[in-house]
């Protein structure tokens, strides 16, 4: 119906060298990737438009669900070529943000403009210049992936043998071209997520909206999508991103906003949200649980910084405020290491590592807040 | 996957392919509304290829009602079958298509509850498209039902006089109707969101009105209260209108001119409502 058999069994060859030259691929990118020092995240500076109109500006957005205020004033700005990170926990406000700036949703207060369009008035030219992908607008489980594709180019406007190029191509890039011809249902995350991304490049987007590009990916999916996500940013088009992960906000963007119930609780780049929330945190597990009142009370006369326990009732962690210098960290650790053996506490394990997700959360939204004091909400970019 | 022993492709001469896509896909021009309409639905036409029992439910409830109520009443109405076909068989059509239209509301309120209405609907196509899309498909799936209402007819003994201009002209009648019936659904869909409450809704509605007709019996033994109802609902204008066409009775006219106003009043009320539902911003 679709292709003829003998088109189809062409395919077939091909789609067995296509497997066989995208793992050799993968794993040179993957070996490139290891060797870089730091992640540029300027994405060609050269295509960026920072003079003209933002590509997202929005004010004071307000959406309301029944009692919950889903959205309590959201502004953004969001400059053409950037990528930008939406960070939060479930039920923040992040796809909620996504569906008014994508004019699925319409908000119950605040403007907002995309490309410079109204997203209450000018719908069709927002939704001609942007692509939507991830959970709440998925792909037809029923259908092949090149029949998805096939579909999707047809209502892009592409002629039918436009489409059918397109999506060969398309499937061909994200290499996807040997499970072309099966249901979307049965393929892993990993695939059904790059299909997800190449359905939206049917026509290059101006704007992209990426909702949770990686959640519930294994490490080698997620660092795929990722790679992708880099590739099209370069290519000029604006991203706009939401993830629970600090870490891939951290990898793809440039500027972040953390947006807890339904306001944006902190604004900046990664390396100004990173010293907000501190330089590390030592995380102590305890032998004995008994001892951790008098653990707390030791580190918290100590060390500057914010001590929080932990569920598990043997482990208590410390995030460090900002030092002068990174030996005086080594110096401050050791001396808690060592108060903590003389007072007898038991110690089964003592790490010293980067802010976790729920760290960061926790020192920037105040949500669960330990005994020490937490931080005033501030926008860092200010 | 297999495992590779060599590559065929020369790819690390090439330029990233996705860099190459991104810089293809730069035209854009903007589908129109009839292409859109039926990219919705050849696509609806796909996933009955993928998943044919989706059609079990157009194909069962009419050999189910055919069978069962020509026996079942054939004998005690009409006094044989064969006689009770004649009154029975143009009816069971309307009553087949019409129960048949609740399931394209269970699949729109699927493809809402998916997600994949939002994917369409943020899309620059006309707002209609995707109704209109669905509609096709139903139109489809009401023609298959009514091939096997009136297929089976004719195994049992049926011999329509209206001949086929008479039978064709009742099934697009009985379709036309069934596709009003379909917006009405699409509406209730778009407000509900799931599909086993769609269901239940249109059956609350559907039930009633195919037994409170005069599909199965003449209203003349009825309660009056009952008879005026029978008299208004409009199952039974279109099943006395389709046996007016399958028969030739001669009457035509009065319930063919009163099936498609109604048909005409349900799509002119639930149209706008559906379109509107469909483009409001959630």
């Amino acid at each position: 119906m679709l292709r003829r058999a003998s088109d189809r069994r062409r395919r077939g060859a091909v789609a067995v060298s296509w497997c066989m030259s995208s793992i050799l691929r993968r794993y040179a990118l993957g070996h490139n990737l290891d060797k870089l020092p730091e992640i540029d995240k300027s994405y060609g500076m050269s295509k960026k438009d920072l003079s003209g109109d933002p590509a997202i500006e929005a004010r004071g957005l307000v959406k309301v669900y029944g009692e919950s205020r889903a959205l309590d004033g959201i502004d953004l700005t969001i400059q053409r070529g950037q990528v930008f990170g939406f960070l939060g926990p479930n039920g923040a406000g992040k796809t909620t943000t996504i569906r008014i700036l994508a004019t699925l949703t319409r908000p119950d207060g605040g403007t907002a403009r995309v490309l410079g369009h109204d997203v209450l008035t000018e719908t069709n030219a927002i939704r001609a210049r942007v692509a939507v992908t991830g959970q709440f607008a998925s792909l037809d489980e029923d259908l092949t992936g090149y029949e998805n594709l096939l579909i999707l180019g047809r209502l892009h406007g592409l002629s039918r043998a436009a489409s059918r190029t397109r999506a060969d191509d398309l499937l061909a890039a994200f290499d996807l071209t040997g499970s072309a011809g099966r249901a979307v249902g049965g393929y892993s995350g990993g695939m059904r997520r790059r299909l997800d991304i190449g359905a939206s490049l049917i026509v290059t987007p101006d704007l992209l909206f990426l909702d949770e590009p990686t959640t519930g990916l294994d490490p080698r999916s997620r660092n795929q999508v990722w790679e992708l996500v880099r590739r099209i940013a370069k290519a000029g088009t604006t991203v706009l991103l939401t993830t629970q992960y600090l870490e891939e906000a951290d990898q793809l963007a440039e500027q972040i906003a953390v947006i807890d119930n339904g306001r944006i609780v902190a604004e900046g780049t990664s390396a100004q949200l990173k010293a907000r929330v501190g330089t590390g945190t030592l995380q102590i597990r305890l032998l004995d649980s008994e001892q951790r009142p008098q653990a707390l009370q030791i580190l918290a006369g100590l060390l500057e910084g914010t001590v929080r326990l932990a569920d598990d009732p043997l482990s208590l962690s410390m995030l460090l405020a900002t030092p002068p210098d990174a030996t005086d960290v080594g110096r401050l650790v050791g001396r808690a290491a060592t108060q903590l053996a003389d007072a007898g506490v038991g110690i089964a394990d003592l790490s010293l590592g980067q802010p976790s997700l729920d760290e960061a959360f926790l020192a920037l939204t105040g949500h669960r807040s330990g005994p020490a004091a937490t931080h005033d909400h501030e926008d860092l970019s200010a | 996957m297999s495992t590779p022993a060599t590559s065929t492709r020369p790819a690390a001469a090439e330029a990233d392919p996705i860099d190459a896509l991104l810089a293809a896909g730069r035209t854009r021009r903007r589908a129109g509304a009839l292409v859109a309409s039926a990219t919705f639905g050849r696509r609806a036409m796909l996933k009955i290829k993928h998943d044919p029992k989706q059609l079990v439910d157009s194909a069962a409830i009419p050999i189910l009602f055919t069978v069962l109520f020509t026996y079942l009443f054939g004998g005690a109405v009409s006094g044989s079958t064969g006689d009770y076909l004649k009154m029975l068989l143009p009816g069971v059509l309307c009553m087949s298509i019409a129960i048949v239209t609740m399931y394209g509301g269970a699949r729109l309120a699927q493809d809402v509850q998916s997600g994949a209405f939002d994917r369409f609907r943020g899309l620059p196509i006309w707002r209609g498209a995707f109704v209109v899309g669905g509609l096709l498909s139903d139109a489809a799936r009401y023609l298959f039902a009514s091939a096997i209402v009136v297929v089976l007819g004719l195994v049992m003994g049926y011999r329509p006089a209206g001949g086929a201009p008479g039978v064709i002209a009742a099934v697009a009648l009985v379709i036309a109707f069934g596709l009003s019936l379909s917006l009405l659904w699409a509406a209730v869909a778009l407000v509900i969101h799931d599909p086993a409450v769609v269901l239940s809704i249109a059956n609350a509605v559907l039930i009633p009105l195919s037994f409170a007709s005069n599909i199965f019996v003449t209203p003349a033994t009825m309660p009056r209260w009952l008879r005026d109802f029978v008299d208004v609902n409009p199952l039974s204008h279109v099943a006395t209108a389709s046996r007016d066409l399958m028969n030739s009775t001669g009457g035509t006219g009065g319930a063919v001119a009163w099936s498609l106003i109604a048909t005409g009043v349900v799509t002119l009320v639930c149209a706008p409502i559906t379109l509107h539902l469909y483009s409001k911003q959630g």
